[in-house]
Formats: structure tokens, C-alpha cells, sequence
């Protein structure tokens, strides 16, 4: 390990030390927010493996959302474990993504964009209609939240603890995942599928593969959510959701492990911090989103990236410098 | 001798235009055979129906024997066919390291494997090597959309044969590379077809280059075969002087 990283351990562990601290004096709506923030984090990583890294647009996360906070309602209202839905929801989002997949296979950019959007409103019409399994408008109630090794979550602060611990444990996964060679294949069906083929890279495969992983986190996120609002009707899994949390990965930083966080966080934290404007709230929002969005196309970490790569840039150019004139002085 | 690759009567059309019509030529294990022509007469159609980019419109293609007329280009790479690019083809935002890492780890076990396996294929010692063999050791950590035109030319070919390919096709590889490097290049592949028995098939506008470093050079004009023989016997035909080379 180099040295390099030591300040960034250090940062991480005070954060995490932060995530599990510093909730404990809050009161149950702050938590309630907070909670939502791990829970639409874990949903935009998945956006962002399918888009950020293997580059297939997608408007469909939301509706993933929607499956596995119904898959969590109808299981648990009937009795099952809350482990039995995250199985199942992720099993049926996987597969459901890697069949959303096949199109990406024909087209893409806005007319993928346009095939996911459908399957969305798709969706939507299914939770809205099909009364007889998610009670249509009317919603499923009493969502239980679920018992850890025999310890209640019903309380707000315990509930916190299962979703931060959810999103430690995807983030493990997602970071072993982007390390991977598949993570090193995603990024290479983005920057360039052709010269991705000629090097024996099967495209098809990985590209079903990244709408099925991207789409099963969105069915764990779907399975906290159902518990954490602990009452679910289709309202919440319309479009916007989607737009939102596309959004987020934008607004973080497409592409990048952190910026789902980050991203999850202004979504979700911003407007809650901005309440003090009273009316204004969403358009103050809507006016930073967009005036970050100009300044920096790549989201938040895209700043940061710009001003590393500015500093390698210019420590390489000096390196060269330093190399040409030892070249110049040699006898 | 073994035909590595066997092309019969090739013929692609767009529209009623006959970009590659009916070309045929085979090539012998360990050869180097040129591909000359001027612009628009069909040699790029033809690596790309040979590789798998395009489907062609008539023809055999077979690797080893066995035909893999439109074969994806991915399954072609499996069995030991690799290429370059006319236009850069490298991965800008991934490090030198990391593009040839990328080049290779396909070959490694089956997709489970590579997911479980380490983040590294198991290849950053032949990474290490190839960057080594291609004086690119500075750069190593370097993302490669950093790099000098000259040398994402020479990544994009250590890419190429960090499978350990039989045959690779090059396409213009010496193009907008200045001369020190070139003879550089020139070097690593004749080194590598000398030593790993490698077989190659290459697109060049450089008639010195070709000259210097294939055994055999085919000609084509207008979609067809002009010629075809050692580079001294091309270069004094009359036909190839009219059609391309001049006075």
C-alpha cells in the first residue's frame, strides 16, 4: 500500500465513524432522510454501473425500485422473512434487466433511452392495475421491518443501522465488481465496443450483464424501501424516480465509484437543507443542479478529476522537461 | 508449409459499388505479407470482412483450416486472430498498464473465473513485459489519452498481441509515427514474428516499411488483386507502377 492512501483510509474511516455516530442524537425524521439516502444510493450505484461505466442508458432504475419495494410488501405483509424478498427481488430483477438488455444489444443512446422509459411506464401500469397482487392504488400497509439475528428494527434508528449496513455491503460488492476484469470489460464497451470486440471481448454478454446487475441493485434498494416507508403504493416508481436518480449519477459523477453518494446525497439531502426558503426550495435546487451541470458536465467528481489529472499533466511536463535538458547538458 | 489464413474469392458491395471483388490469398505460417493499394480500392473492406466486421457478400474465410466466414470478431480473437486500427483505437481513460491488462484478460479462464478471480487477470507480469518490449516503461501508469500520437500507435499494437495471437492484422501501423519511432516498431515486429512464429497480414502506405519488413506484398486496385509477389518483383511491376507506386 502506498502512502499516498493513507489520508484517504483515514477520511473514509471518519466518515463511516460519522454515518454510525452522529445519527444517534437524531430524531426520527432526520433518520428517516438519512435512511433514504443509503437506500437511493445503493439504487443510483446500480444506475451507474449500467451507465456510468458500461455506458447503456437507462430510464428504468426506478421502476427496479418499485419491483423490489413490492416483492419486500407482499412477502413480508404475508408472513416471510425480508431475506426471502431480497432473494427474490433480486433474482427477478436480474433477469428482467438482462432481458430490458436485448435491446441495447440493437440500439442505443436516446432510442435505449426511449425502449427503457417504456418498460417504466410498463411497470408503473402493472403496480397501478394489477389490484389483485399490489393492491392498485390503494397501496399494501403495515410493511414490517425485519428482526437482525433476532434483534427488532421496528424503531427508526435500528432501521438506519440495516440500510447503512446494506450499503456497506453492495459498496463492497460494487467496488470488488469495477476492479474485476468485468469492471475493466464495462468500461471498454463504453470507450470504444468496437476495439473492445477485436480484442475478444463478448459485448452482448457484457452489456446483458450490466443491465442485469445494475437492475438486481435497484430490486435491493426496492426491498429497504418498502420497510423504511413501511407502506407502498405506484406513485413513488412513476418516471420520475428514474429521472431522479439518473440524475443523481450525473450530478455525482457518471462513471465514478463515489458519485452515486454524493449524487444520492444532494438529491435527497438538498432539498431538506433548502426547506428554510420555504416555496423556493426546488427552484433554488433546480437553479445549483443546472449551474453545476454547466460548470462541470461530469458531476462533482468531475471537478476533481479534471484538477488531478491538471496536476499529473503538469508533473509529467516537468518531468519531461527535467529529462530534456539532462539530454541538452550530456557531453 | 501451413496456410494460417486462406481467402477465397472475397466480394463485398455497397450499394452496386464493388468495394472488394473476388479476392483471393492465402498466408503461410511465420509470413509477413503487405497489403499496398491506393486509397478506395478495397483494403480495409477486406480486413474487415477477413476480421469480422463486415459480413461478406460472397466468399470463405478460414483460420487454421477452419472457416470463419462471419465469425464475430470476438470469437475470432479466441482463436488467436488479432488486429490494429487504421484510426487510434486505445482506452484514453485506463492506464497503459491497464489497456494491456484489458488486451489479454479475455484470454484467462472462463467469465466466472475472471470475475473471481484477481482484479489483474493474472497478467501484470506479461503487461509488465510488453511495456517493457515496446520501450513504453515511463508511461506505464499513464493514461493512455495522455500519450503522444507515436505512442498510443505502439500501445495499440502490444495491445494486439498480448493474447499471444497467431495472426495479426495491422493496419497502417506506421502511419503519423516519426521515424525513430517507426524503426522501432519495425523492430518489435520483426521480433516477434521471428521469435513466436507470429504470422502477419499489413495495410501500409509506407513503401519503405513495407519493402523492409514483408516478405511478400499483394497489390490491390479497385477491389481486385494487381499483383502479388516478393517486394523487389512488386516494386519493378509495371502494372503496380501505373496503378500505384510511380515513377
Amino acid at each position: 500500500m502506498t502512502a499516498a492512501k493513507y489520508p484517504k483510509i483515514g477520511f473514509g474511516i471518519v466518515v463511516i465513524a460519522a454515518l454510525i455516530i452522529v445519527p444517534m442524537n437524531f430524531n426520527r425524521y432526520g433518520l428517516f432522510i438519512l435512511s433514504q439516502w443509503a437506500v437511493m444510493t445503493i439504487a443510483a450505484m446500480g444506475l451507474n454501473l449500467t451507465l456510468g461505466y458500461a455506458g447503456q442508458v437507462s430510464l428504468a432504475q426506478g421502476a427496479f425500485v418499485g419491483i423490489g419495494a413490492y416483492a419486500a410488501a407482499i412477502m413480508t405483509s404475508n408472513g416471510l422473512p425480508l431475506i426471502a424478498a431480497l432473494g427474490v427481488a433480486i433474482v427477478l430483477c436480474f433477469v428482467i434487466g438482462w432481458i430490458l438488455g436485448y435491446p441495447a444489444l440493437r440500439v442505443q443512446h436516446h432510442y435505449l433511452a426511449f425502449v427503457t422509459l417504456a418498460f417504466s411506464t410498463l411497470a408503473f401500469l402493472v403496480f397501478r392495475n394489477e389490484d389483485w397482487l399490489t393492491k392498485g392504488i390503494y397501496g399494501i400497509s403495515n410493511i414490517p421491518r425485519p428482526e437482525i439475528f433476532g434483534y427488532p428494527t421496528r424503531r427508526p434508528l435500528p432501521f438506519y443501522y440495516v440500510c447503512l449496513g446494506s450499503l456497506g455491503i453492495v459498496s463492497l460488492a460494487v467496488w470488488w465488481l469495477i476492479r474485476s476484469p468485468w469492471g475493466r470489460a464495462f468500461i471498454a464497451l463504453r470507450e470504444n465496443p468496437v476495439r473492445a470486440l477485436s480484442l475478444g471481448i463478448d459485448t452482448r454478454r457484457y452489456t446483458l450483464m450490466a443491465f442485469a446487475i445494475g437492475s438486481a441493485l435497484g430490486g435491493i434498494a426496492g426491498t429497504l424501501y418498502a420497510p423504511l416507508t413501511q407502506y407502498v403504493d405506484p406513485v413513488p416508481f412513476h418516471l420520475s424516480l428514474s429521472l431522479d436518480l439518473l440524475m443523481m449519477v450525473i450530478v455525482g459523477g457518471s462513471g465514478f465509484f463515489f458519485g452515486p453518494f454524493l449524487g444520492a446525497m444532494i438529491a435527497v439531502l438538498l432539498p431538506e437543507w433548502l426547506r428554510f426558503t420555504q416555496g423556493y426550495y426546488l427552484m433554488l435546487y433546480a437553479i445549483a443542479v443546472i449551474g453545476l451541470l454547466i460548470y462541470s458536465p461530469t458531476g462533482i467528481l468531475g471537478i476533481l478529476d479534471r484538477f488531478i489529472s491538471e496536476r499529473r499533466t503538469k508533473a509529467a511536463s516537468a518531468l519531461r522537461a527535467v529529462a530534456k535538458a539532462k539530454l541538452e547538458t550530456a557531453p | 508449409m501451413t496456410a494460417v489464413l486462406e481467402v477465397t474469392n472475397i466480394r463485398k458491395s455497397f450499394g452496386g459499388i464493388a468495394a472488394v471483388n473476388g479476392v483471393s490469398f492465402d498466408v503461410q505460417e511465420g509470413e509477413i505479407l503487405g497489403l499496398i493499394g491506393p486509397n478506395g480500392c478495397g483494403k480495409s473492406t477486406l480486413f474487415n470482412c477477413i476480421l469480422g466486421q463486415l459480413t461478406p457478400s460472397a466468399g470463405e474465410v478460414k483460420v487454421d483450416g477452419k472457416i470463419v466466414t462471419g465469425m464475430r470478431p470476438s470469437e475470432l480473437n479466441g482463436l488467436g486472430v488479432s488486429r490494429t486500427f487504421q484510426l487510434l483505437q486505445v482506452f484514453p481513460k485506463l492506464s497503459v498498464r491497464e489497456n494491456l491488462i484489458l488486451a489479454g484478460q479475455e484470454h484467462q479462464g472462463n467469465m466466472l473465473s475472471r470475475l473471481l478471480g484477481p482484479s489483474d487477470a493474472g497478467l501484470t507480469e506479461a503487461a509488465n513485459q510488453m511495456i517493457g518490449f515496446f520501450k513504453l516503461d515511463h508511461l506505464a501508469n499513464e493514461p493512455a489519452g495522455g500519450l503522444s500520437y507515436g505512442q498510443q500507435k505502439l500501445l495499440d499494437a502490444a495491445m494486439a498481441f498480448m493474447g499471444g495471437p497467431r495472426l495479426v492484422l495491422l493496419d497502417e501501423p506506421a502511419g503519423g509515427v516519426n521515424l525513430t519511432m517507426l524503426a522501432d516498431l519495425k523492430d518489435r515486429l520483426t521480433a516477434i514474428n521471428r521469435e513466436k512464429r507470429a504470422t502477419f497480414v499489413v495495410i501500409e502506405h509506407n513503401m519503405e516499411f513495407v519493402m523492409s519488413l514483408c516478405t511478400r506484398v499483394m497489390v490491390m486496385a479497385e477491389g481486385k488483386v494487381l499483383a502479388m509477389g516478393r517486394p523487389d518483383e512488386v516494386r519493378a511491376n509495371p502494372a503496380v507502377i501505373e496503378a500505384y507506386l510511380g515513377h
